[in-house]
């Protein structure tokens, strides 16, 4: 195997792993905020794609990809307010077999919505076959912008739970919630608002990604799982842990698809994840005894 | 007791009277029941929404037109999602249940083959829109199917790449049904036609990226690559070929055969091969070909209806009805072994995948004439030309 090729190989581990990356963060908010996994998470990826898919006809590129997040924001409010909020009682069981619910109402209506048929977006910086090289090696430039996308939104992030009132509010909730109601913060609008939030990133998520891996209404349940692995690696609840999970997933993939058949990169994901969960289910850049205090 | 008999006898006949009376007043025997399973959702949703949309443009047709010896066909669409264990229970359900005369679909390899037995037992006609081999050798004798050998497809490829001088090549197919039987076909035929598989990989059915499979085969410096699949990927393999820069020739299998690939492939799709039916290419052919009238037909009525491109996935589901209508007339009943006996006998029926010759050896049909070899231009299917 020559150098090009090994470069080769990591800048395809880097492309699938920048994706796992920037559908993790989604899970983090959420988590933080409320201790659940949601499970409709890359069905909000998908809403957000193929809303711009939509109106990429009658507005441009970057106008219909801010709607679309906007829209889809709005959506993971509603999911809340209808779905969550109302739940007595709410163990995290039971919300989470809840968003199971609410992924696959989503996913039947994007179907009668949008049809079964497969959309992407343009892609940002030049064509189809447009690539950038690296030392004889070779990637599509959406995978810079996949990446930058996630830096920046993670970014985003840690400056609003540090430094802004909501999100330090947001972070209360997540540590103690009784607490954090007795100093008056209204919890609930925090929880939807974490829905909102993630839902928002979702969409943006979604639309990054089109152009790499296509969009068809029922793709978000595979994403997610590969995104669940990856925000489970990192630690559930650090999105900067995320982005790096994400990379060494998907070098990892390659590693095993440069040595083995194919096929059998699929099952990389699901051995890492058993693995971290027996071993290290604080994930791997976690410290254990701060894993049971939740930070953004 | 004399009169007492006449009585009964006199109910009876007013009975029998009144029946026929009843029958005549709804003047129409009872529809034919024709079961249909496609992968309406779900991934393989590619093949079976233009299959259930183009079966029951058909029957309609048919049925408006005062159907089959007079009979009008009750279509009854199952949607199996793709998966093989809804096809089971579906097929089960047509044949003890709904006692359907014959099942149209399904519409992957994967799922047909998991019924094949099903209908085999129960008596029951299965024409299937999947194209492996498998389904049809060896042969059951109630299972048919419509799309092209993929045997022949290789070969075609093959050929093809002859004629460019290519002998090594890489594979890559997905893990499903159709994906495993081309992958198996290209392995049997590629020594007798010269041509060296330097590796073959498998990839997963919904694969968002391929850069890294498509690696490893540019480090095994093949002349070309063979993509064989029916998922969105093939739209996939074109453009991750072009953004790691491995510049050569592509060939797809015949599950290319939808626009709506060469779309999402964009400007990296143009110059894919691949063999297909004519259906794509309808209006280019002779005057005197033929299958023309019947494509340019149901092109232009699939089209006109549905407001969508056609695809040679719905043609598949158009030829099993097709042949399942000639099959009746010509058996002059619904007894389901006479509708099996005279379909095995069918001769010079003119489908849109090509001209269909059933014999008791042969349930597919078709020969390597149905077959053209096909190429992207512009965005857009065009006749292959070396």
């Amino acid at each position: 195997m020559n150098l090009a090729q090994i470069i080769q190989y990591c800048l395809s581990g880097i492309t699938v792993g920048s994706i796992y990356a920037i559908v993790a963060i989604g899970f983090n908010i959420i988590y933080n905020t409320t201790g659940i996994i949601n499970f409709a998470q890359g069905e909000f990826l998908i809403v957000g794609a193929m809303m711009a898919v939509s109106l990429t006809k009658v507005v441009p590129l970057p106008v219909a990809i801010g709607l679309a997040v906007v829209i889809t924001t709005v959506l993971g409010g509603l999911v809340e307010v209808v779905f969550i909020r109302r739940v007595r009682d709410a163990s995290v069981l039971r919300l989470i077999v809840i968003t199971i619910g609410v992924s696959i109402l989503i996913r039947e209506a994007m179907l009668h919505i949008w049809d079964e048929k497969v959309r992407s977006l343009p892609y940002f910086t030049g064509t189809d076959v447009s690539t950038i090289s690296v030392m004889g090696a070779h990637m599509s430039p959406q995978v810079l912008w996949v990446l930058g996308v996630s830096a920046v939104i993670v970014t985003g992030l840690t400056l609003f739970f540090r430094f802004t009132l909501i999100g330090r509010a947001m972070r209360a909730c997540a540590d103690d919630r009784m607490a954090a109601r007795l100093c008056g913060i209204n919890d609930r609008w925090m929880v939807t608002l974490s829905f909102m939030l993630s839902a928002g990133i979702g969409a943006i998520a979604g639309c990054v990604i089109s152009p790499v891996t296509q969009t068809q209404y029922d793709m978000g349940a595979p994403l997610a799982i590969k995104g669940f692995t990856v925000a489970i690696l990192g630690g559930l609840g650090n999105s900067i842990a995320a982005i790096a999970a994400g990379l060494i997933l998907g070098l990892l993939e390659v590693l095993m698809m440069s040595q083995f058949q194919a096929a059998y990169k699929e099952a990389v994901s699901i051995v890492v994840l058993l693995l971290i969960l027996v071993f290290r289910p604080s994930g791997l850049f976690a410290r254990r005894d701060v894993s049971s205090l939740r930070a953004f | 007791m004399k009169a007492r008999s006449m009585g009964v006898c006199g109910v009876l006949v007013a009975g029998l009277i009144l029946g026929l009376a009843g029958c005549k007043k709804k003047s129409e025997a009872p529809p034919i029941k024709v079961g249909a399973i496609f992968s309406v959702t779900g991934p393989a949703s590619f093949l079976g929404a233009p299959e259930e949309k183009t079966a029951k443009m058909l029957c309609e047709t048919i049925n408006q037109s005062g159907g089959i010896n007079g009979r009008k066909i009750e279509l009854i669409v199952k949607d199996s999602g793709g998966k093989s264990e809804n096809a089971v229970s579906l097929a089960k359900q047509l044949i003890d249940e709904d006692k359907v005369l014959a099942i149209i679909g399904p519409s992957t390899s994967g799922e047909t083959m998991a019924i094949k037995n099903i209908c085999q037992e129960g008596k029951t006609i299965l024409i299937s829109c999947a194209a492996a081999e498998t389904i049809v050798n060896p042969v059951a004798s109630y299972v048919f199917k419509t799309p092209q050998k993929d045997s022949d497809a290789a070969k075609y490829i093959f050929k093809a790449m002859k004629q460019k001088g290519i002998s090594k090549v890489g594979v890559i197919t997905s893990n499903d049904g159709f994906g495993m039987a081309g992958k198996a076909q290209i392995a049997k035929l590629a020594p007798d036609e010269g041509i060296t598989v330097v590796i073959s990989e498998t990839y997963d059915k919904q694969e968002a990226d391929l850069t890294g499979v498509l690696t490893k085969l540019k480090g095994q410096n093949v002349q070309a690559v063979i993509n064989w699949s029916i998922v969105p990927a093939q739209a996939l393999v074109a453009k991750n070929m072009k953004q790691i820069g491995l510049d050569v020739p592509l060939y797809q299998s015949h599950g290319f055969g939808n626009i709506k690939y060469v779309q999402a492939g964009g400007a990296a799709a143009n110059g894919t091969v691949f063999p297909c039916g004519r259906l794509l290419v309808a209006e280019s052919l002779a005057t005197d070909h033929p299958q023309k009238a019947l494509l340019v037909k149901y092109k232009g009525d699939y089209e006109g209806k549905f407001k969508e491109d056609v695809s040679t996935f719905g043609g598949h589901a158009y030829d099993a009805i097709l042949i399942l209508a000639e099959a009746i007339k010509k058996a002059g009943s619904t007894d389901r072994d006479k509708v099996r006996d005279a379909l095995e006998n069918l001769k010079g029926v003119v489908g849109t995948a090509g001209i269909f010759n059933f014999s008791a050896q042969d349930h597919g049909g078709l020969t390597m004439d149905a077959f053209e070899m096909l190429t992207v231009k512009d965005g857009k299917f065009a006749v292959y030309k070396n």
